[in-house]
């Protein structure tokens, strides 16, 4: 079977889950890409979870990850995703957030939050309430902001070296020889629809002499 | 009594319980000082740490109380790399993750973009996928199966298992050019189709394997050492494998019969043949059992895609969109609209529908799972990579507890751990 169809049989199946889910639990359900995604709202995500895990058999929570979305009111996402061994199903639920409403902590309902959360806690600086140890994960000893926000330069604040005279790694504020440079080479002739002016250089166009 | 102090008789003639004891001469100082608990520091510099893991251990004598494992060592920040640069840009970032099995991450990726383009692989493509797929597990569980007799003590497994990962490294090479860092599988494909001695040698190691196996096996499995060292030690009871997350062998050392290869099956697996096996007590044994059977499986499952491969000779592995995939070196000499498409794809690459979506694959350490979403454009606005050694190395602290310290690197052995998708 092909993997089209086999996309199609699942968004058969998962559309009666996510009505049930709705009905069960009071979150929104979307279907897309052959895939479950439910709403929730923030302040009863613990309620939701134990719901899935308890009454619809999502035993595990595979991962849990955090999005900045830096347009929006409040700009964090958090992702969860969920998969039930009985039901060979999966879900996804989000709740949204900014950088100072805190998330109610789920490691109390699937212990293995207890990482991720921190992990989201130190890429986007979401705090987790309730959380039993909420340091920093991947970062360095000292770190200092949240590296996956989308306004966080991409070369960082700081670089390290060993230092001969002092014997020891220092650190110093990051030096580029070369500007840092980014190219989107977005095309503006495919299905062109975009206030001018697109192109460095178009406002030149009108211009004489 | 040094410190002066009066031991008094039993009274009534009523025997001392602690009259057998030997007498403590030292001081009440010195009692105060000898504090059985201690902490100390395991890797990040030690070559059972599995690369760069730091462990702080608080031990009561040799007994383990408490592990907090501080990772991040090797964190690259892969993820916010990947959102600076288009799909095609970043199939290689998915090498550096796992280091031992390349491919299989290559593939999650590739899994997840073609969902969101909606394409369809070519069947022969879908085939070599899962040859290399197999042989990716292959080789992880030749490192690990043989680097956790490597924790308990013994040398000579690990260098029995590169002779046979060498030769499959060499596999991975005729196919792509290189050892480890392969960037072979491609959003709708794999780059280059596998010349047809490079199959004949396939299917040839695949008769010489199991004799090498039943080698390193019968200097292993059944050794009185790696048993007393891994039998019971670590062990995972079925509620404690799900609530942590666990996926792979971990899931299926505790018996849960759960393969992602069976239960969701992607690519071509649904009309391969192949046993899942599963552990009975959910110990580091049962787990390097589970691992040594699964290479044994993983045999079956390519010797099976060889004698297909051989049946589709010459039909295409990439499909033919050109808006996707980029044409081919020969056509881009003679036809301009070749040249251009070529031009487009490699500078501004494709773009992908709005949306999000999460593919796995059942990887040889468990599920690796890609979350990507797009807003439209070439480049992925998040990924996410959900590693399974993320998921085990965390469970490492209650695992630990009550057990001895020789027996934390036996543990640490069992969870497959890989720095390079631990710390991303």
């Amino acid at each position: 079977m092909s993997s089209l169809a086999v996309q199609a049989q699942f968004e058969a199946a998962l559309t009666p889950m996510g009505a049930e889910l709705v009905g069960a639990l009071g979150v929104e359900a979307q279907v897309a890409f052959g895939e479950l995604t439910l709403v929730a709202p923030r302040e009863r995500i613990v309620e939701v979870m134990t719901g899935l895990r308890d009454r619809f058999g999502f035993q595990q929570l595979l991962d849990l990850c955090g999005a900045d979305y830096p347009d929006r009111e409040e700009r964090f996402e958090i992702v969860y995703h969920l998969l039930s061994l009985t039901r060979n199903a999966r879900v996804r639920v989000k709740v949204v957030t900014d950088e100072v409403q805190p998330v109610p902590t789920v490691s109390e309902v699937y212990p293995s939050a207890g990482w991720f959360e921190r992990e989201a806690y130190d890429m986007y600086g979401v705090i987790f309430s309730g959380h039993p140890d909420m340091r920093r994960l991947l970062t360095d000893y000292g770190f200092e902001g949240h590296p996956l926000r989308k306004d966080f330069p991409m070369s960082g604040y700081v670089e390290v070296r060993y230092d001969e005279e002092q014997k020891r790694v220092v650190y110093e504020p990051v030096k580029l020889t070369q500007e840092f440079r980014t190219f989107d080479f977005l095309s503006p002739w495919e299905g062109a629809d975009y206030p001018a002016p697109v192109l460095p250089g178009d406002e030149k166009a009108g211009v004489k002499g | 009594m040094a410190d002066g102090a009066p031991v008094t008789a039993p009274v009534n003639g009523a025997i001392d319980p602690f009259e057998d004891m030997p007498v403590d001469h030292r001081t009440d100082h010195a009692k105060a000082m000898d504090d059985r608990k201690f902490t100390i520091n395991f890797g990040p510099q030690h070559p059972a740490a599995h690369g760069v893991l730091r462990l702080v251990l608080e031990l009561d004598g040799e007994i383990v109380e408490r592990v907090d494992p501080h990772i991040g060592l090797l964190h690259r920040g892969t993820e916010k790399l990947m959102e600076a640069r288009t799909y095609l840009q970043n199939v290689p970032y998915l090498d550096r993750l796992d280091y031992v099995a390349p491919m299989n991450q290559e593939h999650a990726f590739c899994l997840a973009i073609e969902k969101l383009l909606g394409v369809e692989v070519p069947y022969r493509a879908q085939l070599i996928r899962v040859l290399y797929s197999e042989i990716g597990r292959i080789g992880n569980h030749l490192l690990n199966a043989t680097m956790q007799a490597m924790d308990v003590g013994a040398l000579t497994p690990p260098l029995w298992g590169h002779e046979e990962r060498e030769k499959l490294m060499v596999f991975y090479e005729r196919a792509c050019g290189a050892r480890l860092h392969a960037n072979y599988f491609r959003p709708g494909g794999v780059h280059q189709d596998l010349p047809m001695d490079l199959i004949d040698d396939i299917g040839r190691w695949c008769l010489e394997f199991p004799k090498a196996l039943a080698d390193i096996e019968s200097l292993v499995t059944e050794n009185r050492i790696f048993k007393q060292r891994n039998v019971d030690i670590g062990v995972v009871s079925k509620e404690q494998a799900l609530a942590w997350g666990f996926t792979g062998v971990m899931l299926r050392g505790s018996d849960i019969a759960w393969d992602l290869r069976k239960s969701q099956p992607y690519e071509c697996y649904a009309e391969l043949e192949f046993d899942v096996p599963v552990g009975k007590n959910g110990d580091c044994w049962d787990r390097y059992l589970c691992r040594i059977e699964e290479m044994k499986q993983s045999v079956r499952i390519m010797e099976q895609c060889i004698h297909k491969l051989r049946n589709c000779p010459g039909e295409p592995v990439m499909i033919e969109d050109n808006k996707i995939v980029p044409p081919r070196r020969g056509e881009m000499k003679r036809s301009m609209e070749s040249l251009i498409h070529h031009f487009k794809l490699y500078t501004e690459g494709f773009k992908t529908p709005e949306g999000e979506v999460y593919a796995s694959v059942e990887a040889p350490k468990g599920e690796f799972g890609i979350y990507l979403v797009s807003d439209g454009t070439n480049k992925p606005y998040r990924v996410k990579i959900s590693a399974p050694g993320f998921r085990h190395l965390q469970a490492m602290d209650w695992m630990n507890r009550g057990h001895q310290l020789a027996d934390v690197s036996a543990i640490l052995g069992s969870l497959d751990i890989v720095f390079g998708e631990v710390d991303r």
